[in-house]
């Protein structure tokens, strides 16, 4: 566990608190409490006045007290058939939030792995570096409208867009990126990976550089290609970095609201569970339906908050 | 060179093609923001960026239809000069200009063999005589987009063009007062330094106090506050929204900077407090036995000790904090909106109102880049030991 204080330090059972009170304060006003207060405003009508049950329908089902968890999960889905509701599925906030899951966190740790390996061996390697960690740096409302310029579709006459000009100097249609299901999406996680890559990078290139080179060196001397080197030591080795990297990325897709309220608003079929929160309450002003939406995204992170916590303990355990 | 040596060369060349390519397509998206925001509007909305360079539109098809008769400079035939700005201006659209070249000059065809243009190639003539004949001949590159965009004028034309001739909407001024007009991004700025600056500060400070009381202070329960704050770091921040909402507006918060303050305050300490005590845990012990057997307290340690001491840690803080707050669009939309508008607010609003807009978004969008890639390139280092040391904000 933690360092031992030394026992010269030991006065009182108060200062501690007194150092800890400012933190201990605003964190529970600003985190605890409404993370309560959100699960009890989930089970209420639109301005948290009455049950969510009194919003029920007659005819229809009705999960009780629930009502709002009915909506949060099933409104977007088309129920006429089994088939048009794995269709409808897939445009829906869940089915959009998978794609974004696994193409981002796939996306990023590729690129970023990619680059953390290949341009550490070369002369210009903090300037190549620097150039693919910049989107870190601005918002996601800039790299939103740095995007949307990239995927502007035109005029008959002209294409402002770079990739609709590609397309048409090439003979091709231009296609509308933002607004054709299902390569919308696709378009909006593209702009998520260009942001992200530079984190997974900037991780992973620090676990490379602890890899001790006499392993390598060992296998190489033994006759083994590069490759297989690269997969059957370093990854084994950096493996532990590789799933931090990932279960960061999982949380900041899974809260993920900026780019898609820039680019798309959630039309089109490309909306998340994050823009979907923000629209029922701030558009649509239904508390109940925001908090429930907002619970369910939080129930998903939850395995995370717990493996977050057990590599700690386990850390503490270590040093 | 040996053999070897050659070899060795060629055989990187797929490492350089990789990489250089990836920063390519890095780059290439923010290059068209930089090059957009400095075109004047009529070019951005009728030719891609990247023919920045190239010839004016419709140089080609002058070159093409006009160039063997009028001269490559339009002014060979004296009766009929196109770079007199009273014959030019007869013909400014293709409609006339096509009208004109369909009739018999001197019992000819004015064209002669060559066949009449067609509608778009005639327009964009148009434009160039437009050009040549100093009508409108707009430059290649300009800054009166970040001009636009400062003092948020919004109609056609630009801000300077409209002053001189009096033509400004009722909001402008056309003083320095327009500085400040609320629909601009000068104003935005200001206020999202307004909102940053404290926002940075107030969670450090906090930070440092308790990460001081965890790392080297003993009180009961210590171990489990830690692990129940290390879960705090990922909960979403749309899960307190809508209470925090409903207290702001009881306090009358909503709206106001210090609402905004204290949110980003209460959200940025569990990783604030992670970072600083894991790193003032790892200062050497005797350091502190030492300072004590002088006869310092905890306040005094904590002064004199701690906070020169944790100076790396808090530089990285501020980088963190100042990046996420400063690019920060939810908490801002839902506390501030548009009663102070920040810079992220603004443009967002500028993107569902403008639409194609795209010389004043880019431009609005590249003020609001500046300051951010600035500090980052500045203090990447630190910036790179933060992101190392803890795990995930937000």
């Amino acid at each position: 566990m933690a360092q031992r204080v030394p026992q010269i330090m030991k006065q009182g059972r108060v200062v501690p608190w007194f150092y800890l009170a400012p933190a201990i304060l605003l964190m529970s006003f600003f985190i605890v409490y409404p993370m309560i207060n959100t699960i009890g405003l989930s089970l209420k009508n639109k301005d948290g006045t009455a049950s969510a049950a009194t919003t029920c329908k007659e005819g229809q089902s009705c999960w009780g007290v629930f009502e709002n968890y009915h909506y949060a999960l099933t409104a977007e889905l088309d129920t006429t058939s089994a088939k048009t509701t794995w269709d409808s599925f897939w445009t829906s906030s869940y089915g959009n939030n998978i794609k974004w899951v696994v193409l981002m966190v796939s996306g990023t740790l590729v690129f970023g792995m990619l680059m953390a390996v290949l341009a550490d061996r070369l002369k210009y390697q903090s300037l190549a570096k620097a150039v693919i960690f910049m989107p870190m740096a601005i918002s996601f409302v800039g790299a939103g409208v740095i995007w949307k310029f990239v995927y502007a579709y035109g005029t008959t006459q002209v294409q402002v867009g770079l990739l609709n000009a590609i397309i048409t100097k090439l003979g091709g249609e231009p296609v509308g990126w933002l607004q054709t299901i299902p390569i919308n999406t696709i378009a909006l996680i593209v702009v998520g990976i260009w942001i992200w890559t530079g984190f997974s990078m900037t991780i992973l290139a620090a676990a490379l550089r602890n890899v001790p080179d006499e392993l390598l060196e060992a296998a190489r001397i033994d006759g083994a290609s590069e490759w297989r080197v690269f997969r059957q030591i370093t990854i084994p080795l950096i493996m532990p970095t590789i799933i931090v990297v990932m279960t960061t990325m999982v949380i900041n897709v899974l809260k993920l609201f900026d780019l898609v309220y820039v680019m798309t608003g959630g039309n089109y079929g490309t909306d998340v569970i994050a823009n979907r929160m923000y629209t029922e309450m701030y558009a649509n002003f239904n508390q109940g339906r925001g908090t429930a939406i907002a619970v369910v995204l939080i129930v998903l992170i939850i395995p995370f908050i717990y493996a977050n916590i057990k590599r700690f303990l386990e850390q503490e355990a270590m040093r | 060179m040996n053999k070897d040596r050659i070899r060795r060369i060629l055989g990187r060349i797929p490492i350089h093609v990789v990489v250089i390519g990836m920063c390519v397509i890095w780059l290439v998206p923010t290059m068209g923001l930089l090059v957009t925001s400095l075109r004047p509007f009529q070019a951005v909305n009728s030719s891609g960026w990247w023919t920045v360079l190239s010839k004016p539109t419709g140089a080609a098809e002058y070159e093409q239809y006009c160039a063997a008769c009028h001269g490559p400079d339009g002014a060979l035939l004296t009766n009929a000069d196109l770079t007199d700005p009273n014959v030019v201006n007869k013909y400014p659209r293709s409609l006339q200009l096509l009208a004109m070249l369909r009739k018999e000059i001197n019992g000819q065809p004015h064209m002669g063999d060559t066949p009449v243009p067609e509608a778009q190639a005639a327009a964009d003539i148009a434009v160039y005589l437009k050009r040549i004949s100093g009508i409108e001949a707009p430059p290649r590159f300009t800054i009166d987009n970040y001009i636009d965009a400062f003092v948020g004028y919004r109609a056609t034309g630009t801000y300077r063009e409209a002053c001189a001739t009096g033509q400004q909407s009722l909001d402008l001024n056309c003083n320095l007062r327009d500085l400040l007009n609320p629909r601009g991004m000068g104003r935005a700025f200001i206020n999202s330094l307004i909102v940053t600056i404290p926002a940075t500060i107030l969670p450090i400070l906090i930070a440092a106090f308790a990460g001081y009381a965890f790392s080297w202070l003993d009180f009961k329960g210590r171990q489990v506050l830690f692990a129940v704050l290390v879960g705090l770091q990922v909960v979403p921040l749309q899960m307190t929204l809508i209470p925090i909402s409903r207290i702001y507006a009881q306090l009358g918060l909503n709206g106001q900077f210090l609402g905004v303050w204290l949110f980003h305050t209460g959200f940025g300490l569990p990783y604030a407090i992670y970072l600083m005590r894991n790193f003032l845990g790892s200062l050497p012990r005797e350091l502190f036995e030492a300072a004590y057997l002088d006869g310092a307290n905890h306040w005094t340690a904590f002064r004199r000790l701690v906070l020169p001491l944790a100076m790396p840690a808090i530089a990285a803080l501020a980088i963190f904090q100042f990046l996420w707050v400063w690019n920060d669009l939810l908490v801002a939309l839902v506390f501030l909106g548009g009663s102070n508008p920040v810079l992220t607010y603004q443009i967002s609003n500028m993107v569902t109102s403008l639409g194609s807009g795209w010389q004043l978004l880019t431009a609005a969008a590249f003020i609001s880049m500046a300051l951010p890639v600035v500090v980052f390139f500045t203090f990447q280092r630190y910036f790179v030991r933060g992101l190392l040391a803890g795990s995930v904000k937000g």
